[in-house]
């Protein structure tokens, strides 16, 4: 009860100041939207489908995990500087939940991820791209875990680090063959056999396959049971740790 | 109100490839009564810092033990961050929330409900005289305005004992002066204040009872007036040029003395009958003499007597 109550005090705070800022809705669908207007037409002739909603269909879902995944990586900054200005060590001299303190703020980004997630799907509407709602729903669940758990390592790595310096080029070392290797941008089902290998081993391919199978109407696929239990397992250790490095003696 | 018993905490340091470690508070031993103005006074890098914040859960000691209001330090951590509060000396308010929800949060994050933290707000804010800007945003805050507001964040939750860090450090002396008086109106209150300060005067005007630190340990403790009696008698400061301070302390060597680059130091039963006396012995070597200064022990003479350095050099 303690930690339900902890963690919605973080998280108000932490939505009340998200939402006195909207420049990063703006900024956070700027990008994707870049994507889905100068780039997605070039997909239909290079997947060799036979309509944009096709196409869609497998660009869409690869969008909305990269933003999740790149969403969730880069928050720690905002952490650093909440360190900085001392608001992390006036609520850990306080008896609020250590895990409070990372859920409150890792649920805000949860919350914003899907707020982006939900314009880009409705723009991609108008591109002729169907999805029912339940696969959706279940696709939207997918997102959150992915978010929920990079947002809590990002979380977890500034903690570590304490600063911009260190947390920039670490996480783009960490995203960027975590990208390459999950088909995010392309399916890997043209790739060669040893890259195909080496993406099975990457969490995030197993995501990106299950959130194409739900927006391909395709629920049964062992893709999205898959994909969903690999994300919530990676997800709760991700925020055990985190909640830790909360605990542990920072400045 | 707090008790500790051979608090020691050590780090590891890193210079180059070296690893080394530093001993940062090495076996503190404080008693702390309920009720009064403790001060830790000390150079920058003594150690006070972090014995605040062993004392205030955030870092965990590497021996010994503490009591604070009652609660174990190592047993009851949950306890002790309960009962106390605790200001950083960097500050802790956001620069986009307003002293009221930073306020009203705080108090929420000790348990207490949403219509009693905006009470509690409301009366601090206009015990601390914040009420006019307390729907502002704390960037547009005066330095002196935010360390008021810090303060009513560690106190909000009405605690038994409260530590604050350098509480003064950076303001101006209006503000100084201004912080003094919160600082005496908590104790007025009946709470136990615990400061450091690496201001003599702030030590000596503001606190009951002072612990001098230096190097990780305690070198002196006592109410400030005790501290200074300690050292009896007078102290009579010889202003000599650089190159005459060695003949200086020569012709000087009946007296208990401390040597500086352009000065010399006497401890004395009475400054009034040892000037002449001084006068005449420098007189006789023929050492020129630039000026001569009476005054009473300060915490600077406890200060320096106790570690050999003087509290404004270090």
């Amino acid at each position: 009860m303690k930690l339900v109550r902890d963690t919605s005090l973080i998280f108000e705070r932490q939505m009340q100041l998200l939402l006195r800022n909207p420049v990063w809705i703006f900024v956070g669908v700027f990008q994707p939207v870049m994507y889905l207007l100068l780039f997605a037409p070039l997909l239909k002739q290079a997947l060799q489908v036979n309509s944009n909603a096709e196409a869609y269909e497998i660009f869409v879902p690869g969008l909305l995990v990269l933003l999740a995944i790149f969403g969730g990586l880069f928050q720690g900054f905002g952490l650093i500087a909440e360190l900085r200005a001392g608001v992390i060590e006036r609520s850990r001299v306080t008896p609020v939940s250590r895990l409070a303190l990372l859920l409150g703020r890792s649920l805000r980004d949860v919350v914003s991820l899907i707020a982006q997630a939900v314009i880009i799907t409705l723009l991609a509407l108008v591109f002729d791209l169907r999805v029912f709602i339940g696969n959706l729903l279940l696709a939207y669940l997918m997102l959150a875990l992915i978010s929920l758990m990079t947002s809590a390592l990002s979380y977890g790595v500034a903690l570590l680090v304490k600063s911009e310096d260190a947390l920039a080029p670490l996480m783009n070392t960490v995203a960027q063959p975590v990208l390459l290797l999950s088909g995010i941008l392309l399916p890997l089902t043209h790739a060669p056999g040893w890259l195909q290998g080496i993406a099975d081993w990457n969490p995030f391919s197993w995501a990106v396959n299950g959130t194409r199978a739900l927006f391909r109407g395709d629920l049964g696929a062992p893709d999205v049971w898959q994909g969903l239990l690999i994300m919530a397992v990676l997800a709760v250790l991700a925020v055990v740790w985190a909640a830790r490095e909360f605990a542990r003696s920072v400045r | 109100m707090i008790e500790t018993r051979g608090l020691r905490k050590s780090f590891m340091s890193r210079q180059g490839r070296e690893k080394k470690i530093v001993e940062a508070v090495r076996g503190v031993d404080l008693d702390v009564a309920e009720g009064e103005i403790f001060g830790f006074l000390g150079p920058n890098g003594a150690g006070k810092t972090t014995t605040l914040r062993m004392l205030a859960t955030l870092i965990e000691p590497d021996g010994g033990s503490a009591t604070i209001a009652g609660a174990d330090l190592r047993s009851q951590p949950g306890e002790v961050r309960r009962r106390i509060g605790y200001v950083a000396q960097g500050g802790s308010t956001w620069d986009d929330s307003t002293a009221r929800e930073e306020l009203v949060l705080q108090a929420r994050l000790y348990g207490i409900g949403r219509a009693e933290a905006h009470k509690r707000a409301e009366g601090v804010l206009s015990g601390f005289q914040l009420s006019e800007y307390a729907d502002r945003r704390c960037k547009t805050y005066s330095g002196g305005q935010r360390r008021r507001v810090d303060i009513a964040l560690g106190i909000i939750h009405e605690p038994k004992v409260v530590f604050l860090d350098e509480p003064t450090s950076g303001l101006d002396p209006q503000s100084r002066a201004h912080m003094w008086d919160e600082i005496r109106r908590l104790r007025a209150e009946g709470m136990t204040v615990f400061i450091t300060t690496h201001y003599l005067d702030e030590a000596d005007a503001l606190c009951d009872r002072i612990s001098i630190m230096d190097n990780g340990e305690i070198v002196a403790s006592g109410t400030p007036a005790d501290l200074k009696r300690e050292i009896s008698g007078d102290v009579v400061r010889v202003g000599l040029p650089v190159d005459a301070v060695a003949a200086g302390v020569e012709a000087l060597a009946g007296y208990k003395t401390e040597t500086y680059e352009d000065s010399v130091r006497l401890y004395v039963e009475d400054g009034a009958t040892a000037i002449p006396q001084i006068l005449r012995a420098l007189d006789a070597a023929e050492v020129p003499l630039g000026a001569i200064e009476l005054h009473r022990p300060s915490l600077d003479d406890v200060f320096l007597t106790k570690t050999g350095r003087s509290l404004r050099e270090s």
